[in-house]
């Protein structure tokens, strides 16, 4: 591909037609484990954001270094490194959220959304299409996690962001903040996004 | 006592793929049929054992010593990759038959969160001993095949099932494994 790939198009292809959890189902396990609160899917999100892009302009600049027969171990080494940067910095700058987030900082290593992008396509394009693809599949991915996790707060915990509208005694879902809820909060969010999707396309 | 006690908790109450949501991509990916799911537990078993191991001891006897445990992450998945190509590659020569059958799945183990997800967490346990880690590494396991397993079986059955055009496909898987974690839910509170 060349520069004149539509750059536009390019970033709404992260949100929308192939929206990394409802539509690809990429990265489901941080999907699944963190986000019983809005926060904390905003938060993994971001951490997730933070290093899909990084390691997709790196792969994107060295590319061409690169033997072909090892570039998975390589991609691997990239994010890894991306990893362990996010880890650190969120130890020392917000504790609240690395302990929340617990193993699934380390595992954004084994995240596919990551691999699956440094190889299907920071690998074969330039610095600019992979910049921004990284930007959309991980908006998209930020805004997945934040509404799956904002679902479930609302339902299981009465609150959003921590902000509590319903009486202290009240009965909410709690099912919402346990497993089960995850999947099946994710089940009918998947539903309703590709009816809308459809709608829109 | 304490062996049972890591057994029962990692396979139903703490369940990896049910209640912990590590392993969720080859749950979904392999499970279309309980042969293949068979296959996949088995490679799990196998690799998530020696993984723990191995990053058990390099954890221990390398990284804690030469106070670089922040390189946990890094080294923890190379290994796992390396390991990976050599298992695959010493199956190759020494059991044929049992390469025919993990084969397909070795590769894919890799980017499975579920080993490296073992491997650091059998490191936070109580204690820890080698023997320990080995142990609840192979307990997960189980919980893992088991997991799979039975999704793979409810999965086989739906082929024949009536479902509604937008539920097909993805959302109907997940509301299965929503059910069938609910059920392992009733395990809480076992240990």
């Amino acid at each position: 591909m060349s520069d004149s790939i539509d750059q536009k198009q390019n970033f709404l292809k992260g949100i929308v037609k192939e929206n990394p959890v409802f539509v690809m189902l990429l990265g489901m396990c941080p999907t699944l484990g963190v986000t019983s609160s809005a926060f904390n899917g905003l938060g993994m999100g971001i951490a997730t954001l933070f290093v899909l892009l990084m390691s997709n302009i790196v792969v994107s600049l060295i590319k061409s270094q690169i033997p072909s027969k090892v570039r998975i171990p390589a991609f691997i080494i990239i994010i890894a490194s991306f990893v362990t940067i996010v880890e650190m910095v969120l130890e020392a700058y917000i504790p609240f959220l690395y302990e929340q987030l617990g193993i699934f900082i380390p595992l954004i290593v084994v995240n596919c959304l990551i691999l699956g992008r440094a190889e299907a396509f920071a690998s074969k394009n330039n610095l600019l299409s992979s910049t921004i693809d990284a930007l959309g599949m991980g908006v998209g991915f930020v805004i997945a996690l934040t509404i799956l996790g904002a679902t479930r707060e609302i339902l299981g915990s009465g609150s959003l962001f921590e902000i509590k509208f319903v009486p202290e005694n009240a009965n909410t879902f709690i099912l919402f903040i346990l497993p089960p809820g995850a999947f099946i909060a994710l089940a009918y969010l998947a539903v309703i996004f590709n009816k809308i999707s459809i709608k829109i396309t | 006592m304490e062996y049972i006690i890591i057994l029962i908790a990692a396979v139903f109450v703490n369940n990896i793929v049910l209640s912990q949501f590590l392993g969720i991509c080859p749950f979904f990916g392999v499970s279309s049929k309980v042969s293949t799911s068979v296959g996949m537990s088995g490679a799990v078993l196998f690799v998530m054992t020696i993984a723990t191991m191995v990053t058990y001891l390099l954890h221990q006897y390398v990284l804690v010593p030469a106070g670089l445990d922040y390189l946990r992450t890094i080294t923890f998945i190379m290994v796992i990759a390396a390991l990976v190509q050599m298992v695959e590659i010493i199956l190759k020569k020494v059991s044929p038959p049992l390469y025919q059958a993990l084969g397909v799945f070795l590769p894919l183990i890799t980017t499975n969160c579920a080993v490296l997800g073992v491997a650091i967490l059998a490191l936070g346990l109580e204690n820890v001993s080698l023997l320990k880690a080995v142990f609840f590494a192979i307990a997960n396991s189980i919980g893992f095949s088991l997991a799979l397993i039975i999704f793979a079986s409810i999965r086989e059955h739906l082929e024949l099932a009536d479902i509604p055009e937008g539920m097909k496909g993805v959302p109907i898987n997940l509301l299965i494994a929503g059910l069938l974690s609910l059920a392992f839910l009733g395990f809480t509170g076992l240990v």
